[in-house]
């Protein structure tokens, strides 16, 4: 058997057939230098869109044209993984967090999904709880602190038993996995008139409410937590489901039904004692 | 060349850890609470520090550039976490999964870190599950496992495709709770640019806040970084894309010892490049080797066939393809480690066997373990004695969608392709790095005080890493090493009173990191930084990426030099420094990559010999095999910064009591 090993042939960045395709997109993008100042809608035209191309590489695209025509800063946005799951990408895509594909983050949108000659408009998650550091870019950090006020299981290191010891039954735990899939993105709050952030803390108090582990702390954790979204100012549930219908990781209503049940009952027992 | 001292404890390999961890000197709960230590890195190895160090009574801040400790890097690994378990009663024990672990790194990791970690790793799947990580499970009740690469048991532990995921939910619930309780300060959107030290320690970090532009100065008794790997050095990886070396270099400029920085793991299942505008590359996870068959078609003819769209691969033959890791490695077959898979897809595509447009991508084919393996289980358990075809695929489909599901999703909006129905096409990408800052037993850098966990520093995986061991290693860094032997150095401590960040080390660190902002600025280029990050990955991915040569990496080395200083005449960085300014960030880290390229090219061509995931094509066996020189190479690489483009080269001698070394064979 011969074995080949070429040298130099290996090259990533080899011209490819489809490496630019012939789509024009019209962007409006909304542009705001801080959270002190105004924003306002800016148009720009990309051309040359491939369709393979993610919606954030026609950023990139986009923003490496801004800087060589040294005009305008490049777009601001956050972004980190582009595999869907770290959560970071937050654009509200023609109206619609995350854009118009069901179950997917923005930086999992591929161009294909748009036709040439398209106008999108982009703009930074709108919540009162989510204010807007610079163009696309929001402070998300209530979600942090909604979870350092009861989203854990009170356990130092080194305390645990053998993992088997504990049997959980399978659909227990396929259950608590799928609340526990949320990545923290927001779209649920943007997408919901009331700026409600029901689903995000319904899906940690699932995933701890249907484990073993999270039972002895299963009232204080709920009312904890309710409490603190009721304290960074996210509005109240009216059950219109837009958040599950916009949410990335699919995560189900049955979860806003759960903790409403976890609440009341943990209210009656703390209005007993 | 000097020798450096890894402090491990003497005695028998079995019994080492435990008897050092009760002897490490211990400090006093009161004391805790005076000294402070700086946490750089909220990934699994930082947030499981923090949380543990913060129980114990320290106090402790910690850092990460991402808008939440939630979103680290480790966040997107997907295939699962290493264990000694033995759950499946298959003969895995804490001797195996350290065995595995040494000759899968292709004996160029040290005995003692490695059979450390095989022994905590347990503790890490009991701990995980304490705090609420949803780990799969059977219908028993009782947790689940699979392969992965290398290892002959089932040792992995998971959660879907989301394992990584749900362990840093883990870590950072039990983080949250601490900062809740006042115990850790947490400074997200925070970006480390220098350390501090004072009369030989570290005694702090400056970092920028990246909202306001602020530079600030933080102090601590002890310094960890836990900042992850450097593989975006290549501008294409799987790595998120803000992952960088800034941390670990800057820490390097400053006297901590680099160690093996050629050793980078190129990880054989990726999704193939698609055009000019990639960003990055995503990763399709090795667990899927446990029922995908690689293939290509064993003629020409039809690759190129395959190539041009004239042939449907789902209709060559089984006779006509080439399962050439079965062929080549009847022993380990789809499940040999990294390294080798990688190199063998490079193989068949160099001569001519690739199967997409750039003829650079091989077949993952889940259709024969579809329907043999799972559509017939479930026909079975259906007492249909007699499945069609149809139903056999119809059965298969819903096993491997439990199984894999969120792979194939990801796979399929990626692609345009969907892979229930066709093979998928996967070649080799950048992964992770097992070179990093040299740390002893104690995980302490050459600078006293300063310390490096998880993938940042080079310890456990010597030249190739097993997949499923960078979760095991972060966690039992955190968790279970560094609450022990970070007593070793605060022990001495006590009498430390915080020290003012006006003290004039601190000063001059600031005044450096300034300094080097406003050069940036300063140089008033012509092309964006991107421009720069790309020609740099080309030349990294070139000459020291799966294959490596003397005269490749020669002339690499004199092209990075140039590079650099074409980047510092003609970048172009916008914005403000005083603002939330993304442009600056990239203009940084892509500055530290330069530095590092050269180093990691300049360590390749140093270590004349193969091993794990260097290759060098004058030294393979006739089979094609990486061919090691334990004569003059089994040591660590360990390299002192002098300046720009000039180190001095440190050796650890490797020492191997326990394992017999030997050629790797998989076969
Ligand atoms: C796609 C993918 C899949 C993977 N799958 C697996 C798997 O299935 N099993 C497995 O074992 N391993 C897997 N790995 C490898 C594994 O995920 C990583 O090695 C591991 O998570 C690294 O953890 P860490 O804590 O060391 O660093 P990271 O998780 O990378 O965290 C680094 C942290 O440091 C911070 N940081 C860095 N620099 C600075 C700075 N200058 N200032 C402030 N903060 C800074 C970041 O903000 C972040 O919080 C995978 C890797 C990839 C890329
Ligand atoms: S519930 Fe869904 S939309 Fe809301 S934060 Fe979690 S993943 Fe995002
Ligand atoms: S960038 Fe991580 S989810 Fe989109």
């Amino acid at each position: 058997m011969v074995y080949y090993f070429k040298t130099y042939n290996h090259n990533q960045y080899k011209k490819l057939n489809i490496m630019s395709g012939n789509m024009n997109i019209n962007l409006k993008v909304w542009r705001q230098k801080n959270g002190k100042s105004q924003g306002k809608l800016v148009d720009y035209k990309v051309e040359n869109v491939s369709p393979d191309m993610s919606f954030l590489e026609m950023f990139d695209v986009l923003n490496d044209r801004l800087i060589n025509e040294g005009k305008d800063e490049p777009i601001a946005f956050d972004h980190d993984c582009r595999e869907g799951i770290c959560g970071s990408c937050s654009m509200y895509i023609n109206g619609r967090p995350h854009g118009p594909n069901q179950g997917v983050t923005t930086c999992q949108l591929h161009m294909r999904s748009f036709k040439d000659n398209d106008t999108i408009v982009v703009e930074p998650w709108r919540s009162a709880a989510f204010p807007v550091i610079k163009d696309l870019a929001t402070n998300r950090s209530a979600f942090d602190r909604i979870i350092a006020s009861g989203g854990f299981i009170s356990i130092n290191t080194g305390n645990a038993q053998d993992a088997n010891n504990l049997p959980i039954a399978k659909d227990n735990a396929d259950d608590s996995f799928a609340a526990a899939a949320c990545i923290g993105c927001g779209a649920c709050v943007a997408a919901c008139k009331n700026s409600s952030a029901m689903l995000f803390v319904s899906a940690k108090v699932s995933q701890l409410a249907l484990l073993p582990q999270g039972a002895p702390e299963r009232a204080t954790r709920v009312l904890n937590m309710v409490a603190q979204m009721d304290a960074e100012g996210f509005g109240s549930c009216t059950n219109t489901g837009a958040c599950e219908a916009e949410c990335p990781k699919q995560i189900s209503l049955t979860n806003i039904a759960r903790l409403n049940r976890e609440y009341y009952k943990a209210q009656l027992f703390s209005n007993e004692g | 060349m000097s020798k450096i001292d890894s402090k491990i404890p003497a005695g028998d390999l079995e019994t080492k850890w435990t008897k050092y961890k009760s002897s490490v000197p211990l400090v006093n709960p009161s004391n805790k609470r005076n000294l402070e230590i700086v946490v750089v890195g909220s990934g699994l190895a930082g947030s499981s520090a923090a949380t543990s160090l913060a129980e114990l009574g320290y106090k402790v801040k910690v850092f990460c550039f991402q808008d939440s400790p939630r979103r680290a890097h480790s966040i997107a690994a997907q295939g699962g976490i290493n264990a000694a378990k033995n759950y499946q009663n298959d003969g895995d024990s804490v001797y195996r999964l350290f065995y595995d672990t040494i000759k899968g790194g292709d004996y160029r990791a040290r005995e003692a870190n490695v059979h450390r970690l095989a022994e905590v790793s347990s503790n890490i799947i009991d701990q995980a599950v304490a705090s609420g990580v949803p780990f799969a499970r059977e219908y028993g009740g009782l947790l689940s496992n699979r392969s992965f690469g290398g290892t002959q048991v089932q040792r992995t532990f998971y959660a879907a495709g989301q394992t990584g995921q749900q362990l840093l939910l883990g870590a950072y619930s039990g983080l949250q709770r601490q900062i809740g309780l006042g115990n850790v300060q947490m400074f997200a959107r925070h970006e480390m640019l220098e350390v501090v030290n004072i009369d030989g320690k570290c005694r702090g970090i400056i970092a920028r806040d990246l909202v306001s532009g602020k530079l600030e100065r933080h102090f601590g008794h002890a310094v960890l970084l836990c900042t992850g790997g450097y593989g975006n050095v290549f501008y294409l990886s799987t790595n998120a894309m803000a992952c960088n070396v800034t941390a670990a270099w800057k820490a390097h400029k400053k006297g901590a010892y680099f160690a093996n920085p050629c050793y980078t793991q190129i990880h054989p299942t990726c999704i193939p490049v698609s055009g000019d505008h990639q960003s990055k590359l995503t990763l399709m996870s090795e667990s899927l080797r446990n029922d995908g068959r690689i293939w290509v078609p064993k003629r020409k003819e039809d690759a190129e066939a395959i190539r041009n769209g004239k042939l449907n691969p789902n209709d060559l033959k089984e006779e006509d393809r080439d399962y050439y890791l079965e062929r080549r490695y009847p022993a380990f077959g789809n499940l040999v480690p990294r390294d080798v898979a990688s190199r063998a897809a490079k193989e068949r595509c160099d001569a001519g066997f690739g199967v997409n447009k750039t003829g650079e991508a091989v077949y993952l084919d889940f259709a024969f373990n579809m329907k043999y393996k799972y559509g017939k289980q479930v026909a079975t358990l259906k007492h249909i004695t007699n499945p069609t075809e149809a139903q056999l695929t119809e059965f298969g489909h819903e096993v491997i969608k439990e199984k894999y599901g969120n792979l194939f999703d990801m796979y399929k909006q990626i692609t345009g392709v969907n892979p229930y129905e066709n093979p998928m096409m996967i070649y080799p990408a950048v992964h992770y790095t097992m070179g990093g800052l040299w740390v002893d037993y104690n995980l302490m850098t050459t600078v006293p005080g300063l310390y490096a966990l998880g993938e940042a520093n080079f310890s456990d995986h010597g030249a190739n890493r097993l997949g499923a061991s960078a979760l095991m290693q972060g966690l039992a860094d955190g968790y279970f090493v560094i609450p022990y032997t970070i007593g070793a150095y605060l022990a001495n401590e006590i009498s430390v009173k915080s020290i003012s960040t006006d003290h004039e080390a601190f000063v001059e660190a600031e005044k450096n990191v300034q300094s080097t902002i406003e050069k940036l600025f300063a140089v008033k280029g012509t092309k964006p930084v991107d421009f720069f990050h790309k020609r740099l990955g080309k030349i990294i991915w070139d000459n020291c990426g799966m294959a490596r040569n003397v005269e490749g990496l020669t002339k690499a080395i004199s092209e990075i030099k140039a590079l650099r200083e074409e980047f510092w005449n003609d970048v172009r960085v916008t914005g403000e420094a005083n603002d939330f300014n993304p442009e600056l960030e990239k203009a940084g880290r892509v500055a530290d990559f330069i530095e590092l390229g050269e180093l990691m090219c300049k360590d390749a061509l140093e270590r004349n010999e193969s091993c794990g995931g260097h290759f060098r094509e004058d030294h393979q066996t006739e089979e094609g095999e990486a061919l090691r020189d334990d004569e003059n190479f089994k040591n660590v690489s360990a390299w002192e910064f002098k300046e720009i483009g000039n180190w001095d080269l440190h050796q650890e001698e490797l020492v191997y009591e326990n394992i017999k070394i030997a050629q790797r064979s998989y076969k």
